[in-house]
């Protein structure tokens, strides 16, 4: 029995119900947190180490930070003003989630390739194995799955830029032009943050001067 | 190590406490962390789907784990952009209740 998939999905789980169900908006994003590192420990359970760590680091700590920045900045603590939402809405929105619950653990079952299986790591360093190099100067990713460790971050790494030799068995033309695009997108989001909050005082003082 | 179904399972329960999250909450701050929260459970998909679908060497399809980068970079981004937007409504309405922001309902 997987003790600790189950340990760490009830961990996301009930991180994630205190994030709706807490009224203080700190306490929510406090809770967020935890349910992400549940979250990241599930990844690190399904070997991929790479997601996991960069769950932690983006989400939990990057993501999570700026946004209790942003409840401590506006200062919404404000429980005793706190307006519950209408019973209808209330209502509505257990029922459209829990409908939802309710169709896939009806279609969960047709899913194929439920069987978990250990990865063969020792044969598929054989893949990886290149005839021109010396055998005490391969490379990293054969070295390791040799070593019955799993590569992961290098595995990632070839995926994201590709490669164009034939001896290994991944074959991928890359996201070389995807990870530009989202370099560009990084960009622009700084771009469109900074003119987002600028003040525009000109326009005002120049409207209630004239 | 649990099965490909209890991982989905697990993915869809966090998705569908994002959904409800949004549809109750009022706070517009904790509606968007509701839609990150959406967003990492579908990320708990991808992640399985690439770990259960090994290819030819017997390794997980990395590919999966590839567009679960792009996703968390993207989300990155548009948790920047949407924490500005916050702000500059909190500016201009003092109020981050989606109650009191009607103006756009037709």
């Amino acid at each position: 029995m997987p003790v600790f998939f189950y340990a760490f999905a009830a961990i996301s789980i009930v991180g994630a119900i205190a994030l709706v169900c807490f009224r203080n908006p700190v306490s929510s994003a406090i809770s967020m947190v935890g349910s992400f590192v549940g979250l990241a420990a599930l990844f690190i359970g399904l070997n991929a180490y790479f997601v996991g760590i960069i769950q932690i680091l983006v989400y939990a700590g990057a993501i999570m930070v700026l946004f209790l920045f942003i409840i401590m900045l506006l200062d919404l603590k404000a429980p005793s003003t706190f307006k519950r939402s209408s019973p209808m809405v209330i209502v509505g929105g257990l029922i459209i989630p829990f409908t939802f619950v309710i169709q896939l653990s009806a279609v969960l079952p047709e899913v194929r390739g439920g069987n978990p299986q250990a990865l063969p790591l020792e044969e598929a360093a054989k893949g990886f194995y290149d005839k021109d190099r010396d055998p005490d100067k391969q490379s990293e990713i054969y070295n390791s799955l040799r070593q019955k460790s799993l590569p992961d971050v290098n595995l990632v790494g070839l995926t994201l830029f590709g490669h164009k030799g034939d001896n290994t068995s991944i074959r991928t033309p890359g996201y070389n032009f995807p990870l530009q695009i989202t370099g560009v997108l990084l960009l622009v989001a700084t771009v469109g943050v900074v003119a987002l909050s600028l003040k525009k005082k000109k326009s005002k003082s120049g409207g209630s001067e004239s | 190590m649990a099965s490909l179904q209890e991982y989905l399972f697990i993915s869809g329960l966090l998705f569908a406490i994002g959904l409800a999250g949004v549809l109750i909450r009022r706070n517009i701050i904790v509606i968007f962390m509701c839609l990150e929260l959406m967003l990492s459970a579908a990320n708990l998909t991808l992640v399985a789907f690439s770990r259960f679908n090994t290819g030819e060497n017997g390794l997980p399809d990395y590919n999966g784990q590839v567009l679960v980068f792009f996703i968390i970079t993207v989300a990155a981004a548009e948790v920047a952009v949407g924490l500005a937007i916050i702000v500059a409504l909190y500016r201009a309405r003092q109020t981050v209740d989606v109650k009191d922001l009607t103006s756009m309902r037709g």
